[in-house]
């Protein structure tokens, strides 16, 4: 491969170009890695190379887009339009002499060149590794034995990250090392896809593994054996040192909270439970975490992951690693069948402690962090722009940029941080374990649901994740609801008589009335109907007569004189108000009081005797009538027919609100003797009760 | 050490059954049936005045040809049934004791999970574990 290319470049371009050993296994190396999917030789599947990876490369090759231009140019445009090996290796060759700032021709590439650097995606690495290039580049091809298990499982899912990283490194490598990293292209080269770019910002771990991996096969036969140990070694170091970085800091792993997520879950706690130091119940959580719209069994299962304990109920770092676990889920990633190590509520617990802990990381980490961070940080925003984000449209935020500074300065700082992660060690094979689980995790998923969950914590997010929150709440929590346990029905309101709810509704009242009646009850008479008519005056006792007959054909006959009764009472009442401005009205009026008041007396002590307020209102108001009957008598008639017929509708709309007003009374009177019923009721019962009480209370 | 292990819910329907080697399932299957009429005759047998010494652990409930067949009740009648191996003579009672002891916390965390409608079928991946820890034994 590596001769073939080289001299298939050298023929295709029509050029003897030298290629160095270097070169050429670097440029097989990227030449590989662009042309994954298409083994053929294409470089790319699509023609376009722009589009593609190689564009991509290129791209990351930090050169101006025309000399880029310039560069296809030469190479590539002679051909068929696609890259083959040879247009690659000579597109790669002017791109190295471009970054050496000589003239983009083909005559600058006949001489050697160093080899191009491509500084983004793949290339952070490079720059990590840039302070201790052929160090690095050595170790992170020493075959590690614990590594290559891990490496091994993810293989699948990682190697396409690893396949990123390891032309990346390769320039870096010393040239000892370069053959390995050669060696691992053919390892890498079958595992890869279009994630390479992706992926490429996975830890420093990632890489160590997958070289330790693939080093492992090819390298044995390339290495001499006595840098193999002092490798392996530094390896190892690596190795551990980036695990905890990648568990801990890691910003791609989808099982880490970040700062943002933990806030929003913190707020979340808060508005189920005030207490941030005391448990959310078991039905609490239930019902908020069914919002979710995950299946049940999937809840169940978050649930008996976070809940370590085992209580039935959730703390706050057992609630954070349930929401986290739930947030992952929607994103798309399957659960794990173990709770990760960064989701242990011991490991949540401090949670003011998560920051300083990085702080800590931080401050041991801070040399090599500028240039690493910019890097890291332009990936992550290529890693955005690229990566697909089917849940969440929000710009992907770079909210590892503090936890990720530790990442790539890992790498560069291993030897330096020997004493750390030796300390770390245990929590960095729990790390392998639990990273080794994760990635277990679909390859598709993963580069594009780092990221997806990632969108979780940003501002934006987290707005929209509360409107999101609160939809649930509005669709689901009616399902909550019902799944909820239903308070016990209340014991059945006596309704009966409680004519309440339905009081302005006379029909009712007329019934209940004639029900109260019927129950011996003496209600104050309604005499609705007939009202209207006894407002007329001329014929008004005509009215009268024939309300009162109305009333009698409608009600029972011992009630009709009770609502004449009535009638005649209201009547008074208004009339008595109107009884100076309007004698004229009140004279027929008070005729008619005059006809109906005899019968209507004894009728009237008796209700009296039940309802007194009303009747003595209404009492008085006719005395002071009957009183003033005699003086009004000699007025009369003639003159009262126009003006009553004016005033007819006035006294009508005014008799029907007070009946209404008769109405409401009435209905205030019967609850208030049920209320005293009740009231005998209870203090019977209560002596009752305190009689069967045995004095036991010494 | 279990070649089978079932937990069947207080109506005698069972929630969780589970036996290696899986070709024989259904003998195991009937096997627990069966012996929920032990488990019946030994709970009652208790008396009502000891119900609430009654201990959970009914002991071995019978001996076949092939295995042995424990029971064990909890106070919510959810009952228990666990068939071993008769070759495997090295199982002692305190041995039984403890894996169902096990069993009992595995099905008590089942319970807590708030998710879980008592009298649904356990599909805990947690007590899937435990029971295989106890069954894996046997290989």
């Amino acid at each position: 491969m590596e001769q073939g290319p080289g001299g298939a470049a050298a023929g295709g371009a029509g050029l003897l170009l030298p290629l160095s050993d270097t070169e050429q296994q670097r440029y097989s190396e990227l030449f590989s890695l662009c042309c994954s999917p298409a083994p053929e030789g294409g470089s790319a599947p699509a023609p376009a190379a722009g589009g593609s990876k190689v564009g991509d490369l290129f791209r990351a090759s930090q050169l101006p887009a025309d000399t880029l231009h310039q560069i296809t140019e030469l190479c590539g445009a002679k051909r068929v339009g696609y890259f083959g090996p040879a247009q690659f290796y000579v597109a790669l060759k002017l791109i190295a002499a471009a970054q050496s700032g000589l003239p983009v021709r083909i005559e600058s590439i006949k001489s050697e060149l160093p080899l191009p650097r491509f500084m983004a995606l793949k290339n952070d690495i490079e720059m990590r590794y840039g302070n201790a290039a052929e160090i690095l580049g050595v170790k992170f091809q020493i075959p590690h034995p614990i590594l290559e298990k891990n490496s091994f499982r993810r293989s699948d899912e990682g190697d396409k990250k690893q396949e990123t990283k390891s032309p990346p490194m390769s320039p870096m490598c010393s040239p000892p090392a370069s053959p390995s990293n050669y060696q691992r292209i053919p390892l890498s080269y079958g595992y890869g896809k279009s994630r390479s770019k992706l992926e490429q910002p996975h830890g420093v771990s990632y890489e160590a593994r997958h070289s330790t991996h693939q080093q492992d096969g090819p390298a044995t036969g390339n290495y001499g054996s006595k840098s193999a140990l002092v490798h392996s070694s530094l390896s190892r170091f690596l190795s551990v040192e980036s695990e905890p970085q990648d568990s801990s800091n890691y910003p791609d792993d989808p099982w880490r909270i970040t700062e943002e997520q933990r806030e929003y879950y913190i707020n979340q706690f808060k508005s189920l439970q005030p207490d941030l130091n005391s448990l959310i119940s078991g039905s609490v959580a239930k019902n908020f975490f069914t919002k979710s719209k995950l299946p049940i069994p999937e809840l169940s299962h978050v649930w008996e992951l976070s809940d370590v304990d085992c209580d039935g109920a959730l703390t706050l770092p057992e609630f954070c690693a349930a929401f986290h676990l739930i947030v992952a889920r929607k994103n798309g990633y399957p659960l794990p069948d173990m709770l990760p190590e960064t989701l242990l509520p011991d490991y949540l617990q401090p949670a003011s402690l998560k920051p300083k802990r990085d702080c800590a990381l931080l401050d041991s980490y801070s040399e090599s962090l500028s240039v690493s961070q910019q890097t890291r940080d332009f990936n992550r925003t290529e890693l955005e722009t690229v990566c697909e984000d089917p849940t969440n449209s929000e710009p992907l935020i770079l909210f590892d940029v503090a936890t990720s500074i530790v990442e790539p300065t890992s790498v560069e700082e291993m030897p330096d941080k020997s004493a750390l992660t030796q300390d770390a060690n245990s929590d960095d094979n729990q790390a392998l374990n639990i990273s080794t689980t994760t990635k277990t995790i679909p390859k598709d998923f993963k580069p594009s649901q780092h990221l997806s969950v990632k969108t979780v914590v940003q501002e934006s997010n987290t707005l929209k994740a509360r409107p999101r929150s609160r939809s649930y709440s509005s669709t689901s929590i009616e399902e909550a609801m019902k799944k909820g346990e239903e308070p016990p029905m209340p014991p059945p309101r006596p309704q009966k008589s409680h004519s309440r709810a339905s009081s302005l509704d006379l029909n009712k009242i007329f019934q209940q009335n004639t029900q109260a009646v019927k129950s011996g009850w003496l209600p104050p008479p309604p005499a609705l109907p007939p009202r209207p008519f006894v407002s007329q005056q001329g014929p008004h006792h005509v009215t009268n007569t024939e309300s009162v007959a109305q009333a009698k054909s409608s009600y029972v006959e011992f009630r009709l004189k009770e609502q004449t009764e009535q009638v005649s009472e209201i009547e008074l009442h208004p009339q008595m108000n109107r009884a100076p401005s309007q004698t004229e009205e009140s004279s027929p009026m008070r005729k008619e009081i005059l006809l109906t008041q005899p019968p209507s007396k004894p009728i009237r002590r008796k209700f009296r005797s039940e309802n007194q307020m009303l009747e003595n209102q209404e009492l008085t108001p006719t005395s002071s009538v009957t009183s003033s009957l005699p003086a009004v008598k000699p007025h009369l008639p003639a003159q009262n027919r126009q003006s009553s017929k004016q005033k007819r509708a006035i006294q009508t709309a005014i008799r029907k609100n007070k009946e209404a007003n008769a109405v409401l009374a009435r209905l205030n009177s019967e609850l208030q003797q049920q209320l005293k019923e009740v009231h005998k009721e209870r203090i019977a019962l209560e002596t009752q009760l305190e009689q069967l009480r045995p004095v036991t209370v010494l | 050490m279990a070649v089978c292990v079932a937990v069947i819910a207080k109506e005698n329907y069972p929630l969780y059954i589970r036996s290696i080697p899986t070709e024989n399932e259904l003998k195991f299957h009937y096997t627990v049936h069966t012996s929920l009429d032990v488990v019946d005759e030994k709970i009652s047998a208790m008396g009502k005045a000891l119900v609430d010494q009654r201990e959970l652990y009914l002991g071995l409930l019978y001996p076949t040809e092939d295995y042995k067949v424990y029971g064990y009740v909890t106070n919510s009648k959810v009952k228990f049934v666990m068939v071993v191996d008769s070759s495997n003579t090295a199982l002692r009672d305190n041995e039984i004791r403890s894996m169902f002891r096990k069993l009992h916390n595995s099905y008590t965390d089942v319970m807590c999970n708030p998710f879980y409608n008592p009298g649904d079928c356990i599909h805990s991946r947690a007590f899937d574990n435990m029971v295989t820890s106890m069954m894996m034994q046997v290989c």
